[in-house]
């Protein structure tokens, strides 16, 4: 069954409230890594390390530069989950 | 006709520990202005908040000399007893002959067994492997293993990338016989699809075969930092597990957790990734050393036996990751407090 939204919406909120401390209740689909969740571009590849893991998935490093929001993070899982 | 070899082994562990950096401090200040950069972004991405920079008159075998005679003398030997020398480095400037023979004209043994290895920053570990191995089968009973870098003659200062990364030292170990094993087997491998992620060029062929072309420019060393993040994070961590199983040992068992200085995200996320408890040392030299490539692991493990002198004689795990990409790890015993 594919992954849904929510539930790769929840896992990435788990995933960057792990790596980077921060407040789930701030982590929505528009919210941008760098600017308003302070993720930086190795807590990034953290954060990509354990959604591949997570999810079954393989993000390759292009498509990570390109994952500005966590919505771009959450459909990029959802298109490419199984 | 079958050959003649004694099959005999004979048990192995490191002895002692030699350290030297050189006096210059660099704080993250002296180098932010030509990357456009800051002490705070610096210190956020790496935990590096200063570095020892060689002199120019200072080659890397003057490094490696004196850390190279600390090793010998804690070791309760004299040079004339090692028998074989491995040399870890990639700033020697010759192709031809070897860092280790250098060195043996400085330590007055000329007659010692001496190579190089490159395997970057693996390779101490890579070193420490060999050693073990030569002592093991009697080949060698005294090996000296050196890890040394002169990073800053092969870093473009204006490298945003790697300006604030490498640095100089030397680290030298000597391996001998031992009554129980000191050094477990080594976990080791390549990742070599992903050779181009850390390079150090041109080549010297390139500067022969374009003569004049002067944007070749000087070869230094480049880095795609998050590819090689990315590798560090997730491959490493199994490694180090292995390692540690193949010991016979648990991660809470050990005493002590020595990494290659890369960044100290990496060593974060290699201790989350293993599950460290809080009663395993863990050695965060890179903060005042950079990262030194081959020489990391022995000025580390230097720095936390003076930092932490109860963890003489104790487990600790080793392991080194760098261009190649190669990687190989092991525990070992550390040094016992110097005779």
């Amino acid at each position: 069954m594919a992954l849904s939204q929510d539930v790769v919406l929840a896992g990435i909120k788990e995933i960057v409230v792990e790596v980077a401390g921060i407040d789930a209740g701030l982590i929505a689909m528009d919210k941008k890594f760098t600017d308003d969740l302070d993720v930086d571009s190795l807590s990034m590849v953290e954060v990509v390390v354990a959604a591949e893991e997570k999810f079954g998935v393989k993000i390759p490093d292009d498509e990570v530069t390109k994952m500005a929001t966590v919505g771009d993070a959450v459909n990029f899982i959802v298109a490419n989950g199984k | 006709m079958a050959l003649k070899f004694d099959q005999t082994t004979q048990n192995a562990r490191i002895l002692s520990v030699g350290a030297y950096r050189p006096p210059r401090v660099v704080p993250n200040s002296e180098i932010v202005d030509r990357i456009d950069s800051t002490d705070e972004w610096i210190q956020q991405r790496t935990g590096i908040q200063s570095r020892h920079f060689a002199s120019a008159d200072q080659s890397l075998i003057d490094m490696a000399t004196i850390a190279a005679e600390i090793a010998i003398k804690r070791a309760g030997i004299t040079a004339d007893q090692i028998d074989s020398v491995i040399f870890a480095t990639i700033s020697y400037p010759y192709q031809a002959p070897s860092a280790a023979t250098e060195l043996l004209v400085r330590l007055g043994n000329t007659k010692a067994a001496a190579f190089d290895i490159s395997a970057a920053c693996a390779g101490f570990c890579y070193g420490v492997a060999l050693a073990n191995d030569m002592v093991r089968s009697r080949t060698s009973k005294y090996v000296l293993v050196i890890g040394g870098e002169k990073l800053s003659d092969f870093t473009d200062p204006d490298d945003r990338a790697t300006a604030f990364i490498f640095a100089d030292g030397a680290g030298a170990v000597v391996i001998g016989p031992s009554d129980e094993v000191g050094i477990g087997q080594t976990i080791w491998g390549a990742s070599a699809e992903s050779r181009e992620a850390i390079v150090l060029e041109p080549s010297y062929l390139e500067y022969k075969n374009n003569p004049g072309k002067l944007d070749l420019g000087w070869p230094n060393i480049s880095q795609q930092g998050q590819a090689v993040f990315r590798w560090a994070v997730y491959e490493i961590a199994p490694v180090a597990l292995k390692a540690i199983e193949a010991a016979g040992l648990t991660p809470d068992t050990l005493a002590a957790f020595i990494p290659h200085q890369a960044n100290e995200r990496i060593i974060d996320s290699l201790a989350k990734s293993m599950k460290l408890p809080d009663s395993v040392a863990i050695a965060r030299d890179i903060r005042t050393t950079g990262n030194t490539s081959a020489a990391s692991i022995p000025l580390a493990m230097d720095a936390l036996l003076i930092e932490r002198p109860d963890l003489h004689g104790k487990s600790a795990l080793l392991i080194g990751f760098g261009a190649g990409l190669v990687y190989a790890g092991q525990v070992v015993e550390l040094p016992p407090k110097a005779l």
